[in-house]
């Protein structure tokens, strides 16, 4: 079982697309901010590099390193919050974004960790991945989005 | 993932509950959830194998054990087909009022 200690949420979802048109999906700007609500990362990818979170006014809502980054299956992020105090007090997370081909689709899993119980921030994101994943899903499937209202 | 698949996974009481077990705590292993329940281990494999199936269920190996998690993706997905965007905020307001008011842990 999961550690007492720790808060750990895993994310699945299967879209009908390639491995590489998916990492393009969460790795590029532009595609980017077409399903996360207007929001962007900043980072070059490569393992050791720092990343960041942005609203379109250009505040950063988090940050981090990029931890691993194999393209096109695997990234893995060193994520801290940037916003409210309360969370950012957590301390850094760990994000594990795994994309496997399934058939003719492609499996996104995505896994949030904290070392500590009943972490804010996993709950958070907790509200937020399923919006984001859905309409991922959405756009590459479909080519538009199901949900364009914030969050 | 296919949408009848997640109703017939939800149409049954017992893999409610397990889901249930699943949000209060994430990442237990089948020994976990067999623990104080009256079914068989089979059963609650069973019922596991039917949530994963569906995607309800995602598992994850650590060692040998392999951790059951709570998606929710695919609840959102079929939430997301009925309720317009514009609804959502009002909706979550509603939603956390009530669970204000029922007194339950959110």
């Amino acid at each position: 079982m999961t550690a007492a200690g720790s808060s750990e949420f895993v994310y699945v979802t299967y879209i009908r697309t390639t491995p590489e048109r998916l990492w393009s999906a969460l790795t590029e700007a532009d595609f980017m901010r077409q399903y996360w609500f207007g929001m962007h990362i900043e980072s070059d990818w490569k393992a050791g590099s720092p990343w960041r979170l942005l609203f379109t006014d250009g505040r950063v809502a988090d940050s981090g390193e990029v931890l691993e980054s194999d393209p096109p299956r695997r990234l893995v992020l060193r994520w801290q919050h940037r916003l409210r105090p309360e969370l950012e007090a957590e301390g850094p997370a760990r994000c594990e974004i795994e994309i496997e081909p399934v058939g003719d689709a492609v499996k996104l899993a995505i896994v949030h960790t904290m070392d500590r119980p009943r972490s804010g921030l996993i709950g958070a994101v907790g509200d937020g991945w399923p919006k984001i994943l859905s309409n991922l899903k959405s756009l590459l499937e479909a080519g538009r989005v199901a949900l364009d209202t914030k969050l | 993932m296919d949408d009848d698949a997640v109703f017939k996974a939800l149409a049954d009481p017992s893999r409610r509950m397990l889901l249930d077990w699943l949000r209060e705590r994430n990442g237990q292993s089948l020994a976990d959830l067999c623990q104080g329940l009256a079914m068989s281990r089979q059963a609650v494999a069973k019922h596991l194998g039917i949530l994963e199936d569906a995607n309800l269920v995602a598992t994850r190996r650590r060692g040998r054990e392999k951790l059951h998690y709570l998606n929710p993706v695919p609840i959102n997905r079929i939430a997301e087909r009925w309720i317009s965007r514009f609804d959502q905020p009002r909706l979550d307001a509603l939603s956390n009022l009530k669970r204000r008011l029922e007194g339950e842990e959110s």
